[in-house]
């Protein structure tokens, strides 16, 4: 129950949008989330809401907060296994 | 233009159990640092535990880290005498809407599925938006049971901030988590050195709410996600505070999680809602932990227009096995579900004993679906 999903905003009608899911299609309404959305948004979807609009830069920075650890953590097994994701995170973004 | 793709989402995941193990040796330098064991530290969350047990991380930490799931589960901390209420509403034939969890949920002597399969009728439904539409197609009063922390509650309120039909009303059993945290640093008994915090309730409430309990309590909390990875980065993000001796907030999942949070949501809440004192199931009475209709809202109070008499469930005894169920102790974190003599045994998913059995969320049901008893993390 506490876990939000996130899902890509493909239409917008009003106080409701309808989102993929990861390939599943289903409705969401608006009235809870802080800033307009739009096609093409990211939102964090709980129990039918949308909570918040996921900005595509915060991605950026969430992988920044990695790096960082990685500095923390030198340069053992953890520091290869994250620059490994961030590695594959950036190039599977350049793909998308 | 980037985005959060698919692909970008798959690859911040660690499936492998494998791959997540090589982290634990940032855990592991980390507590030996600390130099005293166990260390340990509380998150409350079911969705927390769920990716714990699901991807085997409790088998990778370190000996000496102990991370003990708190009462992070909505439907287990739902008091008794709520589900009465709930169960008795229901058996005087009004007609009830609620989250599926909730169906089991052992009440005094009465569980909703008890009520139902005694001809009560009960809509389980994904979202209360439903509960309302149901409302709409009939004329006959809905009462929709509603569970949950502020995440949950934020939802029912925007219902009912969005003109729903007058014959639909709220019973409301939910819950705020930022008191109880209060509660659960202060018990008797506690060795909790820190928190991690569940990111989608600080999406709403923003990380800086916890500022308060770090300055009072002296503990530090770390505001984490869901992914494996998530978790992982948020505990060794905790325990350098520990070692540190550094009461303080860190947001480890800024992508959903800002200081000030999400203020439209904030502003619905305390709109409908107002905190008040109450039972947590098996915790404690916890000073404005929960969250009841504001007076403006009484004509959608289920409490307020139905007359609920509790008394008629008097006539019944208690199960017996309830009385051996240590849910409060385990939801406390002051047990593990296997010092329980019921887990596995006479409380199993099928035939729940006690609420943390029920729900997805709880800890028993948790443990019991990964394979039971995962710790190798040195609990005392």
């Amino acid at each position: 129950m506490c876990l939000g999903v996130p899902g890509r905003v493909v239409d917008v009608d009003g106080s409701v949008a309808t989102v993929d899911f990861f390939g599943v299609r289903r409705s969401v309404r608006l009235e809870v989330v802080d800033e307009p959305v739009a096609p093409g948004d990211y939102i964090l979807n709980h129990v039918g809401f949308a909570i918040r609009r996921i900005p595509a830069e915060q991605i950026q920075e969430t992988l920044a907060l990695y790096e960082s650890l990685l500095r923390e953590a030198g340069d053992d097994m953890m520091a290869a296994d994250v620059r490994g994701e961030i590695e594959g995170a950036r190039s599977g973004r350049e793909r998308a | 233009m980037s985005a959060l793709s698919p692909t970008l989402a798959r690859e911040l995941k660690f499936r492998d159990p494998a791959r997540a193990r090589s982290l634990s040796g940032a855990l592991a330098r980390l507590t030996a640092e600390i130099g005293r064991a166990p260390v340990s530290v509380m998150h409350v969350c079911g969705s927390h535990e769920q990716a714990i047990a699901k991807f085997g991380l409790r088998a990778v930490f370190p000996k000496g880290l102990n991370v003990i799931m708190g009462p992070g589960c909505p439907v287990c901390v739902t008091d008794t005498p709520e589900v009465d209420e709930g169960v008795v509403l229901a058996a005087q034939g009004v007609r009830l809407a609620t989250y599926g969890d909730m169906l089991r949920v052992p009440g005094t002597v009465k569980s909703l599925a008890d009520a139902q399969a005694e001809g009560a009728r009960i809509d389980v439904v994904y979202s209360v938006s439903q509960a309302a539409q149901l409302a709409r197609q009939t004329d006959e009063p809905v009462v929709f049971f509603a569970t949950g922390f502020e995440t949950t509650a934020v939802a029912t309120a925007a219902v009912l901030l969005a003109d729903p039909p007058p014959n639909f009303s709220v019973l409301s059993a939910h819950k705020y988590i930022p008191p109880v945290m209060e509660i659960v640093a202060e018990m008797p008994g506690s060795r909790v050195e820190g928190f991690l915090a569940a990111g989608h309730a600080a999406t709403i409430t923003g990380w800086g709410i916890f500022e308060r309990f770090v300055e009072e309590h002296r503990l530090p909390v770390v505001v984490a996600g869901f992914e494996p990875l998530d978790i992982l980065a948020g505990l060794v993000k905790l325990l350098e505070l520990v070692r540190d001796g550094r009461p303080a907030v860190a947001n480890m999942y800024p992508r959903c999680v800002t200081r000030e949070g999400n203020r439209a949501a904030q502003e619905q809440l305390w709109r409908v809602f107002r905190p008040t004192g109450g039972r947590w199931r098996g915790i404690a009475h916890v000073p404005n932990g929960n969250l009841r209709l504001r007076d403006e809202w009484a004509r959608f109070d289920a409490r307020r227009r139905f007359r609920i008499d509790l008394t008629s469930l008097w006539d019944y005894a208690p199960p017996t096995l309830a009385q051996h169920c240590i849910c409060g102790d385990i939801m406390a974190g002051i047990a593990s579900p296997d010092r329980c003599k019921l887990f596995g045994r006479e409380c199993v998913p099928d035939t729940p004993v006690g609420a943390c059995m029920v729900s997805m969320e709880g800890t028993c049901r948790i443990w019991h679906q990964y394979g039971a008893v995962p710790d190798l993390g040195g609990t005392a």
